[in-house]
Protein backbone atom coordinates (compact mmCIF):
# COMPACT_ATOMS: atom_id res chain seq x y z
CA UNK A 1 0.00 0.00 0.00
CA UNK A 2 1.60 3.39 -1.32
CA UNK A 3 0.28 6.30 0.70
CA UNK A 4 -1.23 9.26 -1.92
CA UNK A 5 0.64 12.10 -1.76
CA UNK A 6 -1.56 14.58 -2.97
CA UNK A 7 -2.99 14.29 0.94
CA UNK A 8 -0.43 17.35 1.71
CA UNK A 9 -3.03 20.51 2.12
CA UNK A 10 -6.50 18.13 2.04
CA UNK A 11 -8.81 19.59 4.41
CA UNK A 12 -12.00 17.79 6.01
CA UNK A 13 -14.97 20.33 7.19
CA UNK A 14 -16.56 19.38 10.95
CA UNK A 15 -18.33 16.59 10.24
CA UNK A 16 -20.67 15.30 13.92
CA UNK A 17 -20.78 17.19 17.05
CA UNK A 18 -19.27 15.59 19.96
CA UNK A 19 -21.23 16.25 23.49
CA UNK A 20 -18.78 16.06 26.38
CA UNK A 21 -20.44 14.51 29.14
CA UNK A 22 -19.33 14.19 32.83
CA UNK A 23 -18.97 10.59 32.73
CA UNK A 24 -16.81 10.27 30.08
CA UNK A 25 -14.86 13.02 31.17
CA UNK A 26 -14.73 10.60 34.77
CA UNK A 27 -13.48 7.83 32.51
CA UNK A 28 -11.11 9.31 30.08
CA UNK A 29 -9.59 10.64 33.90
CA UNK A 30 -9.79 7.43 35.17
CA UNK A 31 -8.30 6.08 32.08
CA UNK A 32 -5.05 8.33 32.40
CA UNK A 33 -5.18 7.46 36.04
CA UNK A 34 -5.60 11.60 36.59
CA UNK A 35 -7.17 12.28 40.61
CA UNK A 36 -7.50 15.71 40.34
CA UNK A 37 -10.83 16.30 41.57
CA UNK A 38 -11.70 19.09 38.85
CA UNK A 39 -12.23 16.29 36.59
CA UNK A 40 -14.88 14.30 39.15
CA UNK A 41 -16.86 16.68 41.10
CA UNK A 42 -18.57 19.20 40.18
CA UNK A 43 -18.52 21.54 43.10
CA UNK A 44 -14.35 21.31 43.46
CA UNK A 45 -14.38 22.47 39.49
CA UNK A 46 -17.02 25.19 40.19
CA UNK A 47 -14.52 26.21 43.78
CA UNK A 48 -11.52 26.55 40.68
CA UNK A 49 -13.99 29.21 38.64
CA UNK A 50 -14.89 26.57 36.37
CA UNK A 51 -18.58 26.21 35.17
CA UNK A 52 -18.38 22.34 35.22
CA UNK A 53 -16.12 19.69 35.32
CA UNK A 54 -13.04 20.40 33.47
CA UNK A 55 -11.44 17.40 31.07
CA UNK A 56 -7.77 16.38 31.43
CA UNK A 57 -5.08 18.07 29.05
CA UNK A 58 -5.12 15.31 26.44
CA UNK A 59 -8.96 15.07 26.40
CA UNK A 60 -9.27 16.64 23.03
CA UNK A 61 -7.43 13.76 21.19
CA UNK A 62 -10.67 11.70 21.25
CA UNK A 63 -11.77 14.52 19.35
CA UNK A 64 -9.03 14.88 16.99
CA UNK A 65 -8.70 11.00 16.53
CA UNK A 66 -12.11 10.82 15.57
CA UNK A 67 -11.76 13.63 12.51
CA UNK A 68 -7.90 11.94 11.92
CA UNK A 69 -10.67 8.71 11.55
CA UNK A 70 -12.12 10.38 7.94
CA UNK A 71 -8.38 10.44 7.00
CA UNK A 72 -7.31 7.31 7.97
CA UNK A 73 -10.66 5.19 6.57
CA UNK A 74 -10.52 7.39 3.53
CA UNK A 75 -9.87 4.49 0.91
CA UNK A 76 -8.08 7.10 -1.55
CA UNK A 77 -5.26 7.74 1.22
CA UNK A 78 -3.93 4.62 0.83
CA UNK A 79 -3.16 4.01 4.97
CA UNK A 80 -2.91 0.76 6.76
CA UNK A 81 -4.16 2.13 10.33
CA UNK A 82 -2.69 -1.32 11.74
CA UNK A 83 0.82 -0.07 10.64
CA UNK A 84 0.20 3.19 11.98
CA UNK A 85 2.62 4.32 14.94
CA UNK A 86 2.39 8.03 16.65
CA UNK A 87 5.19 10.27 16.24
CA UNK A 88 4.37 13.20 17.55
CA UNK A 89 1.14 15.54 19.38
CA UNK A 90 0.29 18.72 20.72
CA UNK A 91 -2.56 20.39 22.48
CA UNK A 92 -2.52 24.12 22.46
CA UNK A 93 -5.97 25.01 24.42
CA UNK A 94 -7.29 28.43 23.62
CA UNK A 95 -9.82 27.63 26.28
CA UNK A 96 -10.37 24.32 28.55
CA UNK A 97 -12.85 21.98 27.55
CA UNK A 98 -15.38 21.65 29.94
CA UNK A 99 -18.41 18.72 30.45
CA UNK A 100 -21.83 19.91 28.51
CA UNK A 101 -19.28 21.41 25.35
CA UNK A 102 -20.93 20.68 22.18
CA UNK A 103 -17.57 20.15 20.08
CA UNK A 104 -16.85 19.54 16.29
CA UNK A 105 -13.38 19.30 14.23
CA UNK A 106 -11.56 20.34 11.07
CA UNK A 107 -9.34 18.33 9.95
CA UNK A 108 -6.67 19.52 8.46
CA UNK A 109 -3.33 17.59 6.46
CA UNK A 110 -0.28 19.51 6.94
CA UNK A 111 2.39 17.58 5.90
CA UNK A 112 3.17 14.41 3.94
CA UNK A 113 6.70 12.87 3.23
CA UNK A 114 7.93 9.58 2.41
CA UNK A 115 10.04 7.99 4.82
CA UNK A 116 11.72 4.45 3.88
CA UNK A 117 9.12 2.30 2.66
CA UNK A 118 6.40 4.57 4.73
CA UNK A 119 5.49 8.20 4.97
CA UNK A 120 4.89 10.34 8.34
CA UNK A 121 1.70 12.63 7.78
CA UNK A 122 1.05 15.88 9.78
CA UNK A 123 -2.70 16.50 10.79
CA UNK A 124 -3.89 19.44 12.78
CA UNK A 125 -7.22 19.88 14.24
CA UNK A 126 -9.38 23.10 14.73
CA UNK A 127 -11.64 22.50 16.94
CA UNK A 128 -14.32 24.60 17.89
CA UNK A 129 -17.06 24.74 20.44
CA UNK A 130 -20.82 25.04 19.30
CA UNK A 131 -22.88 28.06 21.02
CA UNK A 132 -26.79 28.08 21.68
CA UNK A 133 -26.76 29.74 18.20
CA UNK A 134 -24.08 27.50 16.35
CA UNK A 135 -21.48 30.19 16.63
CA UNK A 136 -18.44 28.78 17.01
CA UNK A 137 -15.44 29.35 19.85
CA UNK A 138 -11.95 28.16 19.06
CA UNK A 139 -11.68 25.50 22.12
CA UNK A 140 -8.15 23.91 20.78
CA UNK A 141 -5.73 23.22 18.25
CA UNK A 142 -4.11 19.50 18.13
CA UNK A 143 -1.62 18.98 15.84
CA UNK A 144 -0.35 15.30 15.39
CA UNK A 145 2.11 13.13 13.42
CA UNK A 146 1.83 9.64 12.21
CA UNK A 147 4.01 7.26 11.13
CA UNK A 148 2.70 4.80 8.72
CA UNK A 149 5.38 1.85 8.86
CA UNK A 150 6.66 0.18 5.61
CA UNK A 151 7.26 -3.28 4.95
CA UNK A 152 10.34 -4.47 7.26
CA UNK A 153 9.96 -1.24 9.32
CA UNK B 1 -1.89 25.24 46.87
CA UNK B 2 -0.90 26.36 43.45
CA UNK B 3 2.34 27.96 42.64
CA UNK B 4 3.28 31.47 42.60
CA UNK B 5 4.73 32.76 39.35
CA UNK B 6 7.15 34.98 41.09
CA UNK B 7 8.53 31.87 43.36
CA UNK B 8 9.90 29.93 40.54
CA UNK B 9 12.64 29.73 38.89
CA UNK B 10 14.31 27.64 36.48
CA UNK B 11 15.54 24.26 36.57
CA UNK B 12 13.21 23.97 39.53
CA UNK B 13 12.05 20.61 40.41
CA UNK B 14 8.56 19.89 40.31
CA UNK B 15 8.14 15.99 41.24
CA UNK B 16 7.63 12.82 40.19
CA UNK B 17 5.60 10.47 39.53
CA UNK B 18 5.29 6.42 39.23
CA UNK B 19 2.67 4.55 36.72
CA UNK B 20 2.19 1.29 36.75
CA UNK B 21 0.62 -0.35 33.59
CA UNK B 22 -1.28 -3.46 33.05
CA UNK B 23 -2.20 -5.03 30.19
CA UNK B 24 -6.54 -4.01 31.53
CA UNK B 25 -5.30 -0.51 31.73
CA UNK B 26 -4.09 -0.67 28.12
CA UNK B 27 -8.23 -1.97 27.40
CA UNK B 28 -9.49 0.70 29.63
CA UNK B 29 -7.57 3.59 27.50
CA UNK B 30 -8.68 2.16 24.37
CA UNK B 31 -12.86 2.35 25.60
CA UNK B 32 -11.76 6.07 27.28
CA UNK B 33 -10.51 6.87 23.75
CA UNK B 34 -12.24 5.40 21.64
CA UNK B 35 -8.34 3.94 19.82
CA UNK B 36 -8.78 0.40 19.64
CA UNK B 37 -5.68 -0.07 17.69
CA UNK B 38 -5.33 -4.01 18.19
CA UNK B 39 -1.30 -3.26 18.46
CA UNK B 40 -2.27 -2.37 21.97
CA UNK B 41 -3.91 -5.36 23.16
CA UNK B 42 -3.67 -7.67 21.11
CA UNK B 43 0.00 -9.51 21.89
CA UNK B 44 -0.29 -11.93 18.29
CA UNK B 45 -1.56 -9.06 16.18
CA UNK B 46 1.09 -7.13 17.47
CA UNK B 47 4.28 -9.04 16.93
CA UNK B 48 2.62 -9.86 13.57
CA UNK B 49 3.04 -6.74 12.51
CA UNK B 50 6.97 -6.76 13.80
CA UNK B 51 6.41 -4.84 16.91
CA UNK B 52 7.97 -7.09 19.88
CA UNK B 53 4.76 -7.20 21.78
CA UNK B 54 1.70 -4.76 22.95
CA UNK B 55 2.77 -1.63 23.50
CA UNK B 56 1.18 1.28 25.34
CA UNK B 57 -0.69 3.59 23.23
CA UNK B 58 1.30 7.14 22.83
CA UNK B 59 -1.35 9.03 24.16
CA UNK B 60 -2.13 6.87 27.23
CA UNK B 61 1.86 7.42 28.34
CA UNK B 62 1.62 11.44 27.17
CA UNK B 63 -2.00 11.63 29.19
CA UNK B 64 -0.53 9.70 32.37
CA UNK B 65 2.64 11.78 32.52
CA UNK B 66 1.15 15.30 32.52
CA UNK B 67 -0.77 14.42 35.69
CA UNK B 68 2.52 15.49 37.53
CA UNK B 69 1.90 18.97 36.12
CA UNK B 70 -1.97 19.13 36.29
CA UNK B 71 -1.35 18.10 39.90
CA UNK B 72 1.29 20.67 40.71
CA UNK B 73 -0.67 23.26 38.84
CA UNK B 74 -3.51 22.84 41.41
CA UNK B 75 -6.26 23.06 38.45
CA UNK B 76 -5.79 21.32 34.73
CA UNK B 77 -7.25 23.96 33.17
CA UNK B 78 -3.84 25.98 33.31
CA UNK B 79 -1.97 23.36 30.90
CA UNK B 80 -2.57 25.63 28.31
CA UNK B 81 -0.02 23.80 25.80
CA UNK B 82 1.39 20.46 25.79
CA UNK B 83 3.62 18.61 23.54
CA UNK B 84 5.67 15.69 23.03
CA UNK B 85 7.64 13.47 20.62
CA UNK B 86 6.79 9.48 20.76
CA UNK B 87 10.61 8.05 20.82
CA UNK B 88 10.22 4.34 22.40
CA UNK B 89 7.12 1.85 22.67
CA UNK B 90 6.46 1.09 26.11
CA UNK B 91 6.56 -2.62 25.92
CA UNK B 92 3.49 -3.87 28.26
CA UNK B 93 3.76 -7.78 29.64
CA UNK B 94 0.73 -9.91 29.88
CA UNK B 95 0.91 -9.95 33.89
CA UNK B 96 -2.86 -11.41 34.43
CA UNK B 97 -3.32 -13.64 37.23
CA UNK B 98 0.02 -11.92 39.04
CA UNK B 99 0.13 -8.08 41.21
CA UNK B 100 3.04 -7.30 39.02
CA UNK B 101 3.00 -3.93 36.40
CA UNK B 102 3.30 -5.06 32.98
CA UNK B 103 5.24 -1.76 32.70
CA UNK B 104 6.28 0.93 35.01
CA UNK B 105 6.56 4.35 34.00
CA UNK B 106 9.02 6.90 35.79
CA UNK B 107 7.94 10.37 34.91
CA UNK B 108 9.51 13.41 36.44
CA UNK B 109 9.62 17.48 35.70
CA UNK B 110 11.46 20.76 36.54
CA UNK B 111 10.87 24.03 35.02
CA UNK B 112 12.50 24.50 32.06
CA UNK B 113 11.37 28.02 31.20
CA UNK B 114 9.76 31.10 32.18
CA UNK B 115 7.47 33.88 30.37
CA UNK B 116 6.73 36.67 32.72
CA UNK B 117 4.84 38.54 30.09
CA UNK B 118 2.65 35.50 29.15
CA UNK B 119 2.57 34.65 33.16
CA UNK B 120 3.48 30.93 31.89
CA UNK B 121 6.37 28.14 33.24
CA UNK B 122 7.24 25.38 30.85
CA UNK B 123 7.46 21.97 32.52
CA UNK B 124 9.96 19.88 30.90
CA UNK B 125 9.13 15.87 31.53
CA UNK B 126 11.51 13.23 31.57
CA UNK B 127 9.53 10.46 31.12
CA UNK B 128 11.30 6.43 31.08
CA UNK B 129 10.23 3.15 30.29
CA UNK B 130 12.62 -0.17 30.86
CA UNK B 131 15.66 2.41 31.54
CA UNK B 132 14.82 4.34 28.27
CA UNK B 133 13.44 8.25 27.87
CA UNK B 134 10.05 6.92 25.79
CA UNK B 135 9.12 10.49 25.16
CA UNK B 136 11.32 13.20 23.89
CA UNK B 137 10.40 17.13 24.52
CA UNK B 138 7.58 16.53 26.53
CA UNK B 139 6.51 20.22 27.26
CA UNK B 140 3.87 21.55 29.24
CA UNK B 141 3.04 25.39 29.49
CA UNK B 142 1.46 25.91 32.65
CA UNK B 143 -0.26 29.56 33.19
CA UNK B 144 0.10 30.90 36.45
CA UNK B 145 -1.01 33.76 38.50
Amino acid sequence: MTINPDLQGRSYPAAEVYDVGREKIREFARAVKATHPAHFDVEAAKALGHSDLVAPPTFAIIIAQRADAQLIEDPDAGIDFTRVVHADQRFIHHRPIFAGDRLVAELHVDGVRAMGGGAMITTRQEIFALAADDSRESVATTTSSILVRGEGQ
Amino acid sequence: MSPTFSELSAGQDIGSRTVEVSRTDLVKYAGASGDFNPIHWNEAFATGVELPGVIAHGMFTMGAAVQLVTDWAGDPAAVVDFQTRFTKPVLVTDTTGTTEPGATIEVSGAIGKLDAEAGTARVDLTVVAAGQKVLMKAQAVVRLS
